[in-house]
């Protein structure tokens, strides 16, 4: 279509000048260049996130957070909202690159930027302080189909949650030390006082059972 | 016991800590026993769940680490702001409702002001207009100039001499000898006064009953040249008329007969004057003491004033008035009020070309 306007008319082909091309090109070079180091930047990014990695987790939270924190002052809450909203979506996005899914197909700051507005917006109904005129003209990509999801999530692990403070001491911190902060078996049994790795391994099964018998009987309730 | 076992057989697989024989065994123990494979899913599933858990938390705990160092950092605001930042931060959160706020009080102080000089209006609109004519003075005085002109440049045959009046308003025959009622406030301080009829024949008369408490007054023509009227069209009742009533009057806001309709709204006058009625009606100056008549012909009132700001609100002297007047003057005057209405059952077109002749024009300086 640019082409159109340098093809004069009576003109042959070949007698077109093509100096005004070599601008649109080095721009367009220059803007592949940069779209690849911006992407790469950003997966290194994501990579790190999906590890659990605090640098990249940092990174992250110094070149998004206070765009969203302006506008979500701007939008009738505090900053505080902003902690929580901004943490929330670290999470779905978290989420995200860990079920291993997740390509880029907008940058994070467009992601983050999506999944806070909305998750603002939903919050703001439920507070009723809902403001028509916080439909900004900045750009989003939908995301609501994964809010679903990561608010199911949630819920599950709230269930889980729930059972693991059911199911009382010290069943409640001998799991959580093997499933949780992944401890070996030996640690453990020294840690809680029992005389060897096997005995402590019997009496861990022992509270999954119950918390696994807890844990269903809420899941299937439907938490 | 044999549950634990296979716990541990389920974690282990999971984890790939099984040996390639094992691992064969296992898979193969799952195929042949749906329980064990049932329980092998439900586990998987329910570990999945806890390690997510586990994931979630430590996840959680390095954005809370990463949340710290930037507060401590000062880039994410602490939860108490201080001093200017805090007066921005306000002013961020709070310029919406700041606007709307100074948009109402605007609107408050507006409507403050509208109501207050309403008000004031109101207290206005609560005077009363008499209904006479002041303006006629200067328009007469114009009129008279140019006939003064027109004689002059001509000679022609004497004309009886304009009287020039500086009021008109309206007044109608009580009694055919030349009694007429008009409102005491229309001959208010007049040195002379002449009645006009639609022909515009001039009659000298004298006020001889004057009451401003009802604003009620009885002019006597004294005029030799007035042909007295024998039967009189309309009567007059002491009986007070009923609310809703469809009532007419004729009157002089101009130079020429004026016909008027409307109905009873209140029996009782301004500021509840029992002595008047509140009738609504278009009038304007000028019709100050004209009849006020029901379709029986019957003469239940005279108009007096209306409301200045207020549309239509117009009151009557109830003509039971004329009878108490009649009492007080009737040592001097012998006046004798209609008793029978000729024009009962007529339509008002007829009714009003035999009224017409009874109501006059009342003028005086």
């Amino acid at each position: 279509m640019p082409l159109i306007p340098y093809l004069k008319k009576g003109n042959p082909l070949n007698c077109i000048n093509f100096t005004p091309f070599l601008g649109y090109f080095s721009l367009i070079i220059v803007l592949i260049i940069r779209l690849v180091n911006i992407s790469d930047h950003e997966q290194l990014l994501l990579q790190g996130l999906a590890a659990n990695d605090k640098k990249a987790v940092e990174t992250i939270y110094r070149e998004n957070y206070l765009t969203i924190q302006s506008f979500i002052v701007k939008n009738n809450g505090y900053p505080d909202d902003a902690r929580d909203i901004f943490q929330e979506a670290m999470i779905v996005l978290y989420e995200k690159v860990s079920s291993g899914s997740f390509e880029l197909t907008c940058q994070i700051k467009t992601y983050l930027y999506s999944v806070c507005r909305r998750l603002w917006l939903k919050r703001l109904q439920q507070m009723q302080r809902y403001n028509p005129s916080a439909e900004s003209v900045d750009e989003v990509v939908p995301v609501e189909e994964e809010l679903d999801i990561h608010e199911k999530r949630n819920a599950d692990l709230i269930v889980m949650e729930n059972a693991l403070n059911k199911i009382g001491e010290p069943c409640k911190s001998l799991l959580e030390a093997y499933y949780l902060q992944k401890k070996s078996m030996p640690e453990i049994a020294e840690f809680f006082g029992y005389t060897n790795a096997d005995n402590a391994k019997t009496q861990k099964y022992k509270c999954l059972v119950r918390l696994k018998k807890i844990f269903f009987a809420q899941y299937k309730n439907g938490g | 016991m044999d549950d634990i076992l296979l716990l541990d057989a389920i974690e282990r697989y999971k984890k790939g800590e099984m040996t390639a024989q094992e691992r064969t065994f296992f898979e193969e123990m799952r195929k042949n026993n749906p329980d064990i494979d049932q329980m092998a899913v439900e586990h998987t599933f329910f570990l999945n769940e806890l390690e997510r858990l586990g994931d979630r938390k430590s996840y959680k705990h390095t954005l809370d680490e990463v949340e710290n160092t930037l507060v401590n950092e000062g880039i994410i605001a602490k939860k108490q702001l201080k001093g200017k930042a805090k007066v921005v931060y306000l002013w961020n959160r709070y310029r919406r409702t700041i606007t709307v706020a100074a948009c109402i009080a605007v609107i408050v102080s507006i409507s403050t002001a509208t109501i207050v000089s309403m008000y004031s209006e109101n207290k206005q609109a609560s005077e009363l207009t008499p209904l006479v004519d002041n303006k006629i003075k200067i328009i007469e005085a114009k009129v008279d100039d140019i006939k003064d002109q027109l004689e002059n440049a001509t000679v022609s045959t004497p004309i009886k001499p304009k009287f020039a009046a500086n009021f008109r308003a309206t007044g109608f025959l009580i009694d055919g000898n030349g009694f007429i009622a008009t409102n005491a406030h229309v001959i208010n301080n007049a040195k002379n006064l002449v009645v006009e009829n639609k022909k515009g024949d001039q009659f000298i008369a004298i006020p001889v009953y004057v009451n401003k408490a009802t604003d009620l007054a009885i002019l006597k023509v004294t005029d030799t040249s007035f042909k007295k009227i024998n039967a009189l069209p309309y009567s007059i009742p002491r009986a007070s008329a009923e609310l809703g009533e469809q009532i007419f009057t004729l009157g002089y806001p101009k130079e020429e007969v004026v016909y008027g309709e409307g109905y009873l709204s209140a029996k009782s006058g301004y500021s509840g004057d029992t002595t008047s009625y509140q009738i609504s009606i278009s009038v304007n100056p000028g019709n100050s003491g004209g009849p006020v008549i029901n379709k029986n012909g019957e003469v239940i009132g005279i108009i007096s004033s209306k409301e200045t700001n207020a549309d239509g609100v117009v009151f009557a002297i109830k003509s039971k008035n004329i009878y108490k007047a009649l009492e007080e003057i009737k040592t001097s005057e012998s006046i004798k009020l209609p008793s029978v209405a000729t024009i009962k059952g007529l339509d008002r077109v007829h009714q009003i070309k035999k009224i017409e002749d009874c109501v006059f024009m009342v003028k005086g300086n």
